[in-house]
């Protein structure tokens, strides 16, 4: 009863000050005999998202790429929830409609609404603009700066964001990283990957110069420049032992001295397998510190996705491992825009990705491959970093489970094995990597996690974002001139013009604006402050079943300078 | 041309004297011309700018009788913001000053016709202003009051009467309005040219197309002019340069700061209704809806003041630029919208242009008149806040007044440049404050109002401190001051819905402010006075101070007088206390708002006289005023030294050490009358005293407290402030501050003869107290000030300030009384008698409550045993 006249409570309380940010919740995970809601009859399918919930006590975080684990639970927990149902969890934009009407036809005197100014502190709390540095006035880097944002729908949100600039070579690397089953492995991802993919592109002088530096206690060359925001933290317990695997990666690298010039497509694929190799092997080593033993053990058993852009010049890699996604904004000539993808999904709706995953096993298991459309029936990403279940052999996974700390032993997620698992490892963290030479039309990539494109579609992305950035600036001014306009028609003119401009002034930064779209548009394709209100204010434990985690990044080229690139090419 | 449009200028008609003095054959290009007439070497008056502002300078100098006058413009006459201008001469201004300037304009507008044969499109068409809410409603009342009081014509009448005046009105969403039959249309340009062709028979010199490139000032006085056709020897420089004031002020190697900034202005102008407008339709000002409305050759001319103006020449520009500026229609949509809802009958009227003119505004939303504190014979007219046709007339007269007589026959005090002082002169203040001040034309105002720009300038060390403990902050002269602090746990409205006529959400905190000054003890940061000091070899110091002052200073070293330095005239140029340091060596207080000009006046009066040595010292010392019964207790616990009336007595000063802090100069003042003490501490010794004070005053109950508790206080106890209730033309004497004169202390002073004259044949107006009988607190508006007083139901003065009592739990109102003879209106003495035999009313936006005058503060407040001086405090004047 306790959870659910807690959450009742902050559904129907006055708009105010203090509840601008969405409440926190304690870690404690609803116990069952908590689960009763008490206004049942107006709530039956949230009750029942709840009582999935609790089925999903054992995954800890109940999170869509795993759900079908959690709907196992629930399924045997409570035989006489309706199949259907569960159904409606993975649909949530359907899910959503049922659950604004029950709210609407419920008959509380006080409703909760957020106000604009409440929705905007929401929406733009983890917002973050970098905008390249300009000397002398010009800016001779391809990037002209990036927007990013996030929008939380699990608590702790899962997913993670990482924007730095190369010191020790040229470019800038960018990332969006969809964590699942906990946060912990897209946590260390964010955090080491780009030194991994920077020190796998460093020049064999360069590397012997770090080396040489460590070795005799000098100051270290910086490699990278981050750009974060407040809220993106580094773990300060774990750097000791990040660091010494990322030098023996560059010892190795020293060694393997190929005298070759680095490529960054290689560089790209060693840098993500490395560090998934690292992951994993930390895990089976542990560590003397309880703590940090408990820390490599959460983030191998978690998992996350990556999808990173590496921008120099005119060359635009992208290295993506996973469902998040990479797309171009092109402005064509007439000054429509345009999407390009310059990623693909890594899951069961990629059909080279369905056919490689069967290639690498024996064709006995080519039934239990994928099911439901999930990696043996349970995972949804075909590749990702962590997740030692779907890497590891059984025996190694026990092992490691028994002897890790009680934590994990008591986990049931952990111990449980995958049904049909007999030819590990079925996943893999190394990415597809797709060049792209820049051209003066390509405007913006965009960098999301699903949240995203599960929402909406890339034209419409593609379309938002740059009407965005160049929309509103280039909107030309109305002029009268000798024209015979009376004082009616100019103010329906003038009201349209301004209805188009008002939702994009609001916002200071694209990726605010694109999830803006993403979480309030209405059937018409403009942003519904009420719909956005409503998104905004669901609990946090419902939060879950009507979007993802977003996280988007959006950067910005500098057409002058790949302009010019391109002419000295010619 | 459109330009012609809107000023169907009569050039060849009139045939004016000073176009055939430039140029005989003059083509309508604008192509360089020659100059045929060269520039004379030399001039008494050089006025800078041909827009209304200058000609009217002009046209009333040469009235006066100044012959010697030359006038530049840069470009052609009236060819600024004044060709632009909607041309409306309305007197539905809330502050008086500014009424009478409009009135006065509208007079002259009127017959200058007939006096120059310039026809100036005047057509006395009338003017209703709109209240969509009752709070507007409630501030036309009371422009209502004091326009009735000046005799100007004016009726606050009902929305249906609006459509009776003006047909094409939606009336529905309004509640009231106010019908001013007397306000009139011109065509500005036409009126800029009608008086320069008046000046112009006076005598005045007028050139065109010769720009001013600097001033000379030499010694502190204005020598001359430099053109790009030569050098003008003058005695008088008067800058009308408009928007171009700022860079002309600042274009000579002594930089003259004129705090005006330009904002784009916008209005609209259609071709005529199917059936024309008559010309005679009155003007709407919808002040809800951020517009106005006039009639227009058959069609309309409709602008407003939006909420997010556009400011420009930030950087400063050329003065062509004017001509080109862009329409914005995105940016007019609102006030489009806003004039469609209020006549929508126009939906199909054809648009014929949208007019961009930069207007130029201040910093408080006022103009600038008068003479520079640093350059003698450098006058300045600009900043007329988008109203230069209203005021031009007006302000022109005052100008040319203040150049002839020395001053002006009005208080100008409010529209003085000296209010100013370089702080305000950063162009990124000007840009920010103005595009606060240029919506402010519409907004409602309300008492109390702050300005929200440009804060945090200067403020005291102790900022941070008082902040945290809930301090709401004002600000006067750029420098923060608290006007209260609010306990923890008690939320105050937001800003806009703190806006009101009537009982303000702080009130209980006030009081209970006030209650803790009066039962136990309160600190007061002050630290925003002007604090000066004078000192000098021998005996100059004192000579000169003797003969500025009207008090006696040859008070033994150590004591603290109350006095002002008066005028010619006898009235208050500056109010302070003077701290005798030692035989040699003052120290000075004055209010906050007088830094500039009490430093310039000091300066022109002190004798030039190295051994003379006159310091700003405002930013040396912090000021904390410990107000209260047991300030007494709390200090001598800190110095360790007796502070009673037997070892400290009142209006005393001695330098001594609080806490740690040694060298703090401790005075026996309050400014409120109640006991108490103010502390002027080095500021690096202000956080510590202040630590040590709130510790040591815990088991007293000591607590902050904030300006509107002081000003509570004074009001309470009669103490005028000078700039509120005092100005130029306020005589000790009528201020009941005859203790405050020594006429008999063996020198001359100044102003000294008109206060004899006073003191013998008695005075003419006379500053009183008015407690409110039958007024609501709760219920009723409050007094503000400007509220019309009426002795017998005739009308004999305004309130200048008003405060609630929390002693006597009434509203008290200070102001003047005037006697006018019945039949002939002529001013007669005031008496104590006449005060006092009289039924007496205040009229709060046209409702009248009864009051009981009063010349003397309530003894009975005194809850402290009546002491030796008590007089001498009561009389004592603060902000």
């Amino acid at each position: 009863m306790l959870a659910a006249s807690c959450c009742d409570r902050r559904m129907c309380v006055c708009p105010g000050p203090r509840r601008i940010a969405i409440p926190v919740r304690s870690s404690r995970l609803p116990l069952l005999s908590d689960a009763m809601p008490a206004p049942a009859h107006l709530f039956p399918l949230i009750r029942n998202c709840e009582i999935s919930r609790i089925g999903s006590t054992a995954c800890y975080c109940h999170h869509k790429h795993l759900c079908c684990l959690s709907s196992h639970f629930a399924h045997s927990h409570f035989r006489y929830a309706p199949q259907k149902k569960f159904a409606a969890l993975y649909r949530p934009k359907e899910h959503f409609n049922h659950f604004i009407h029950a709210r609407d036809y419920a008959s509380t005197p006080q409703r909760f609404y957020l106000t604009p100014a409440q929705v905007n502190s929401i929406l733009k709390a983890n917002e973050y603009s970098f905008k390249v540095p300009e000397f002398d006035g010009k800016n001779v880097s391809s990037v002209l700066g990036f927007d990013s944002n996030q929008l939380p729908a699990n608590a702790p949100i899962e997913d993670r964001r990482s924007a730095a600039t190369c010191l020790q070579t040229r470019g800038m690397l960018l990332g969006v990283f969809d964590g699942h089953a906990g946060c912990a492995c897209a946590q260390a991802v964010s955090e080491r990957l780009f030194y991994y993919i920077a020190v796998s592109l460093l020049p064999h002088e360069t590397l012997l110069e770090i080396e040489n530096a460590v070795e005799n206690g000098r100051a270290l060359l910086p490699i990278l420049q981050w750009h974060k925001h407040p809220n993106d933290y580094f773990s300060k317990e774990a750097s000791k032992l990040y660091f010494n695997s990322l030098r023996t990666y560059w010892q190795e690298l020293i060694d393997l001295n190929s005298g070759e010039t680095t490529d960054v497509r290689e560089a790209l694929i060693n840098a993500f397998k490395r560090l998934d190799n690292d992951i994993s092997l930390e895990a089976q080593v542990g560590d003397p510190n309880s703590f940090l033993n408990y820390l490599v053990l959460r983030v191998a058993f978690s998992g996350s996705t990556a999808c990173v852009a590496h921008v120099d010049g005119v060359d635009l890699h992208i290295a993506n491992t996973g469902d998040s996604r990479a797309m171009l904004g092109v402005q064509e000539e007439d000054g429509s825009w345009s999407a390009v993808n310059l990623s693909y999904d890594h899951n069961a709706q990629n059909e080279n990705e369905v056919e490689r995953v069967k290639m690498e096993h024996p064709k006995s298991e080519e039934k239990s491959l994928v099911k439901q459309d999930r990696l043996l029936g349970l995972l949804m990403p075909f590749r990702a970093f962590g997740d030692v279940k779907f890497k590891w052999s059984i025996e190694l996974q026990k092992r490691v489970v028994e002897s890790g700390p009680d934590q994990l032993n008591d986990n049931e997620y952990t111990k449980f094995i995958p049904p049909n698992y007999h030819t590990p490892p079925y996943l893999t963290a190394e990415p597809e990597v797709i060049h792209h030479k820049l051209r003066p039309q390509d405007k913006f990539l965009v960098l999301a996690t699903d949240g995203l494109w599960e929402t909406m579609h890339r034209q419409d992305v593609a379309r938002i974002v740059g009407e965005y950035l160049t929309g509103v600036h280039h909107q030309q001014p109305i002029a009268v001139g000798g024209y015979k306009v009376t004082l009616g028609q100019m103010h329906g003119l003038l009201t349209e013009r301004r209805a188009k401009i008002s939702s994009v002034f609001e916002d200071q930064n694209a990726a605010t604006h694109l999830i803006r779209h993403a979480v309030g548009n209405n059937e018409f394709g403009t942003v519904d402050h009420e719909r956005l209100s409503k998104m905004l204010s669901l609990p946090e434990e419902l939060a879950r079943m009507y979007r993802d985690d977003i996280t988007i990044i959006v950067v910005q080229f500098n057409s002058h300078v790949i302009g010019a690139y391109q002419n000295e090419e010619l | 041309m459109f330009l012609r449009l809107l000023s169907d200028i009569q050039w060849r008609a009139a045939h004016p004297k000073w176009r055939r003095m430039t140029s005989s054959q003059r083509s309508t290009s604008t192509t360089a011309e020659p100059h045929p007439v060269s520039l004379p070497a030399q001039a008494q008056v050089v006025i800078c700018g041909g827009g209304i502002i200058g000609t009217s300078v002009a046209y009333h100098l040469s009235k006066m009788g100044f012959k010697d006058i030359v006038l530049l413009e840069q470009g052609r006459l009236a060819a600024g913001t004044t060709r632009f201008c909607a041309g409306i001469v309305s007197t539905a201004r809330p502050v008086s000053i500014e009424l009478k300037m409009a009135h006065y304009s509208n007079k002259l507008y009127q017959q200058l016709e007939q006096e120059t044969g310039v026809q100036t499109g005047y057509m006395k068409t009338g003017s209703i202003s709109l209240a969509q809410t009752q709070d507007r409603l409630i501030s036309l009342k009371r422009i209502a009051s004091s326009l009735n009081v000046m005799g100007i014509p004016c009726e606050i009448i009902s929305p249906k009467k609006v459509l009776q005046l003006h047909p094409l009105i939606n009336i529905h969403d309004l509640v009231g309005a106010m019908y001013l039959p007397e306000d009139a249309l011109v065509s500005s340009a036409n009126v800029s040219l009608a008086l320069a062709t008046a000046a112009s028979r006076n005598g005045v010199q007028i050139h065109e197309r010769t720009s001013v490139s600097h001033v000379t000032i030499q010694k502190g006085r204005v020598t001359g002019v430099e053109t790009d056709r030569g050098r003008i020897q003058c005695e008088y420089f008067v800058n009308c340069a408009g928007q171009w004031a700022y860079e002309l002020g600042h274009s000579g190697e002594e930089p003259v700061h004129i705090p005006v900034h330009a904002c784009e202005h916008f209005y609209l102008l259609t071709h005529p209704l199917q059936e024309p407008v008559s010309s005679s339709l009155p003007t709407i000002v919808d002040p809800d809806g951020r517009i106005y409305i006039r009639n227009w050759q058959g069609g309309i001319l409709s602008g407003g003041f939006e909420k997010n103006p556009k400011p420009l020449f930030t950087e400063g520009r050329n003065q062509l630029e004017i001509q080109n500026l862009q329409e914005d229609w995105d940016h007019f949509g609102p006030l489009l919208g806003a004039l469609l809802r209020r006549m929508p009958g126009l939906e199909a009227l054809q648009i014929m242009q949208l007019v961009n003119c930069p207007e130029s505004f201040t910093p408080d939303m006022r103009c600038i008149m008068g003479e520079s504190p640093t350059a003698r014979g450098y006058f300045v007219l600009a900043g007329m806040n988008s109203a230069g046709i209203s005021y031009g007339g007006g302000a022109g007269k005052y100008l040319a007044e203040w150049i002839v007589n020395g001053y002006p026959s009005e208080n100008v005090w409010p529209l003085d440049l000296k209010r100013f002082g370089t702080l305000q002169s950063s162009r990124t203040f000007l840009r920010h404050r103005v595009m606060e001040v240029m919506p402010l034309m519409y907004d409602l105002k309300v008492p109390r109002w702050d300005f929200q720009t440009g804060r945090q300038l200067r403020t005291s060390p102790l900022y941070d401190r008082l902040d945290a403990q809930g301090a709401r902050w004002m600000e006067k002269h750029g420098f923060e001051r608290v006007k209260y602090f609010v306990p923890p746990g008690n939320d105050l409205l937001d800003l806009d819905h703190s806006k009101t006529f009537y009982k303000p959400d702080w009130f209980d905190i006030v009081g209970s402010e006030v209650k803790c000054c009066k039962e136990a003890v309160c600190v007061i940061d002050m630290s925003s006075f002007t604090k000066f000091e004078i000192s000098s070899t021998g005996d100059q110091a004192l000579e000169s101070l003797q003969y500025l002052f009207a008090n006696d200073l040859d008070v033994p070293v150590g004591h603290v007088v109350h006095t002002g330095m008066l005028n010619e005239n006898g009235g208050y140029e500056n109010d302070c206390s003077i701290a005798r340091l030692s035989k040699r060596s003052f120290f000075m207080i004055s209010p906050t708002d007088q830094q500039v000009h009490c430093w310039a006046w000091l300066k022109n009066h002190l004798p030039d006289d190295s051994n003379l040595v006159l310091e700003d010292v405002t930013w040396k010392y912090t000021a904390l005023n410990l107000i209260g019964p047991r300030a007494v207790d709390v200090l001598s616990e800190l110095s360790y030294a007796p502070m009673t009336a037997e070892h400290f007595p009142s209006l005393f000063c001695k330098e001594m050490s609080v806490g740690y802090a040694n060298g703090i100069r401790v005075m026996s003042i309050t400014h409120t009358g109640e006991p108490g003490f103010v502390l002027y501490i080095p500021i690096e010794y202000a956080l510590h005293v202040y630590n040590e004070v709130m510790n040591m005053g815990q088991k007293y109950g000591i607590r902050n407290a904030g300006y509107y508790a002081l000003r509570s206080l004074r009001i309470e106890k009669f103490f005028a402030f000078w700039g509120q209730d005092l100005d130029a033309f306020t005589t000790p004497m009528e201020c009941g501050r005859e203790f405050q004169v020594k006429l008999d202390k063996g020198m001359e002073f100044l102003g000294q003869e008109v206060l004899l004259e006073q003191k013998q044949n008695g005075v003419y107006k006379r500053f009183t107290m008015f407690i409110l009988e039958d007024h609501d607190t709760d219920m009723d508006l409050w007094p503000w000030w400007g509220e019309p007083i009426f002795r017998n139901g005739r009308y004999v003065g305004k309130t200048t300030s008003s405060a609630y009592s929390y002693t006597l739990e009434r509203h008290v109102c200070l102001g003047f009384v005037h006697h006018f003879d019945e039949k002939t209106g002529e001013k007669l003495v005031v008496t104590t008698d006449f005060i006092n035999q009289g039924e007496y009313e205040i009229d709060i936006a046209g409702q009248r409550f009864q009051a009981k005058a009063k010349l003397y503060p309530f003894s009975s407040l005194f809850t402290q045993r009546r002491r030796k001086d008590e007089v001498e405090l009561s009389g004592y004047q603060r902000e």
